[in-house]
């Protein structure tokens, strides 16, 4: 690339430099999946051994997915990320529209607050909407791990930038054809904004996926539980030494997403980008 | 909004004028419906609850209470006499202050030997950015594990090597350190993407110029060309992650409760003590205005920084 000739001795060290930082990096899951397929006694046994020498894969996967609803967990984070990024798009988009497209009086305020709202930590408000769904009697529900979460003012940013770019001939052309500026949001709007939506539905995918805080504070009853929330309470029921199922349980709960990245990498690995450089 | 029409003429006409308003207020009306719901849930659930906050952190409100009493600045004097949060804060600060310059230049250097292969590099990417990606409450239960006295890996490596072991979450003095290398194991990845995007859109030229200004030595290659250029991404991932380790939460909640002896308390646990297993709500809500007036610290630096230092 840029160095020209000295470069394969030092291309090796690299490689080598990048090996041993590797180690560091991928040594949580190497132990995981290891272990995951170890006995019990294999695990007592100590030692560094990599390949069991004692198999229990199939005991471990089938305790983890028996000893709790893993499956169920795994199913309530379906319903919330999808829930949660569907909504969040519904009420974002049609405001980074008027924001980015329209003119008229209040859209430099209304822009101002949600720039100002961007600051706010998810944390901060979690007392006050708590004390909301108390009052609402919603708590312990799906609701209550929706509904906090569909105003994403990072989607509206996001899609206000990228709508700023698309040309304004294009929906002079739809006006023309006398469509409602509702219809323009979703005919027109939406369908040339896929990157940018795809990018705004990774980050929400996964920050809600991975989100435990909320779900720790809004949950009490186990059928709702999502994944973080669902291998936090295997592994505090699970007193004894059984860590053979707990790996197994955690290798599942990373397994979707470590999945869909390593087929999606460039996608996700843009988005993250673009959400990134805003 | 005067129409280009009416200053053209340095008037308005009547009728254009009649014209002209009447369209913009169908377009306000519009613009007004197509934003009142995200508008209407900024304010319930973002803006409204920030003031909230900030009024109940003046009052003794506890949830399940039927009423409240206004009490001035009680709950922030009982925060300077409160260990716990002296401790927190002192916590979190360190955690922040050893997490953030770790991951930044582990994930810049990572960012640079990736970007000089020649090949390769997709996969080194993946593998650095897969922690990210790894449900953190998930990988933190795997390192307890690898951290464990009698089977983790870890362990067994310094038994190996005739160490002994220790029980590190349970220690004081390692608890929270364990818990930076958590922290710094998973922002690693994420700054090392982000860098690597700032290292593509730097000019190839500049190297260019640089080469044939007689200077092409790797160190003077990173100061005066990579490095100046980079700064803008360098404080953007600098602020991202000051600020997200300055939430960090889910590892100390699974792993430590914030313990031994709040060795490993951090702000954001006893936020989450003090509100939802106590729920002293309005004792609470002073800690997150604490946590806030950081937070915006944070970002107030990062304005003022970029203004004097960034170069373009």
């Amino acid at each position: 690339m840029r160095y020209g000739t000295s470069s394969r001795l030092g291309g090796i060290i690299k490689q080598i430099v990048l090996a041993i930082g590797a180690v560091f990096i991928l040594a949580p899951f190497v132990q995981m999946i290891s272990t995951s397929l170890k006995s019990s006694q294999d695990i007592a046994q100590g030692g560094l051994n990599l390949i069991p020498r004692e198999w229990a894969a199939f005991e471990n996967y089938s305790e983890a997915l028996s000893a709790t609803p893993l499956l169920q967990y795994m199913l309530n984070g379906v319903i919330v990320t999808v829930c949660i990024f569907t909504l969040q798009v519904v009420i974002a988009l049609p405001c980074a529209y008027a924001l980015a497209k329209l003119r008229w009086r209040g859209r430099g305020t209304v822009f101002a607050l949600v720039l100002l709202c961007l600051l706010i930590p998810p944390h901060a408000v979690a007392i006050p909407v708590y004390i909301l769904l108390f009052k609402m009697g919603i708590l312990d529900t799906y609701a209550s791990l929706i509904l906090p979460f569909i105003i994403s003012v990072f989607g509206i940013f996001l899609m206000r930038q990228f709508f700023m770019t698309v040309p304004d001939d294009l929906i002079d052309a739809a006006r023309m054809d006398g469509m409602s500026e509702f219809a323009i949001v979703w005919r027109v709007m939406a369908p040339t904004a896929v990157p940018a939506l795809v990018a705004f539905g990774i980050f929400s995918v996964i920050a809600h996926w991975n989100d435990y805080f909320w779900p720790l504070i809004v949950l009490s009853s186990e059928e709702l539980y999502t994944p973080p929330l669902g291998i936090a309470t295997f592994r505090t029921a699970e007193v004894g030494y059984v860590f053979g199922p707990l790996m197994a349980a955690a290798t599942m709960v990373i397994a979707p997403l470590v999945i869909a990245f390593l087929f999606a990498q460039r996608r996700f690995i843009e988005g993250i980008t673009l959400t990134g450089m805003k | 909004m005067p129409s280009t029409d009416t200053m053209a003429f340095g008037g308005p006409s009547p009728a254009v004028f009649v014209h002209a308003k009447r369209r913009s207020l169908a377009a306000h009306l519009t613009a007004y419906a197509l934003s009142a719901p995200a508008l209407f849930l900024m304010a319930l659930l973002l803006i409204g609850p920030v003031l909230v906050v900030l009024m109940m952190s003046f009052t003794d409100y506890s949830l399940g209470n039927a009423s409240f009493e206004w009490v001035g600045l009680a709950n922030y004097a009982e925060m300077l006499e409160d260990d716990v949060f002296v401790k927190a804060i002192g916590n979190t600060l360190l955690y922040v202050g050893i997490v953030v310059p770790a991951s930044v230049f582990l994930g810049l250097g990572a960012a640079m030997l990736i970007e000089s292969l020649t090949f390769g590099r997709a996969f080194w990417r993946a593998v650095y950015f897969l922690p990210v990606m790894a449900t953190l409450m998930a990988m933190a239960i795997v390192w307890e594990f690898m951290l464990n006295a009698r089977f983790g890996m870890i362990s067994q490596l310094l038994a190996l090597l005739g160490l002994p072991a220790k029980n590190w979450l349970q220690e004081t003095s390692t608890a929270l350190p364990m818990l930076m290398v958590i922290g710094i194991w998973q922002a690693l990845g994420f700054n090392m993407v982000l860098f690597m995007a700032g290292l593509t859109s730097i000019p190839r030229d500049l190297y260019e110029a640089l080469e044939l200004d007689g200077g092409s030595s790797s160190w003077s290659r990173f100061w005066t060309v990579t490095w100046p250029l980079l700064s803008p991404v360098t404080l953007f991932v600098v602020v991202i992650t000051a600020i997200r380790s300055f939430q960090v939460f889910d590892p100390v909640h699974v792993l430590t409760k914030g313990g031994p002896n709040n060795a490993s308390m951090v702000l954001i646990y006893q936020l989450y003590q003090e509100g939802f297993d106590f729920f002293r709500s309005a004792y609470a809500a002073g800690l997150t205005v604490v946590f806030l007036i950081f937070i915006f610290a944070i970002t107030w630096v990062k304005s003022r920084v970029m203004e004097k230092n960034v170069h373009y």
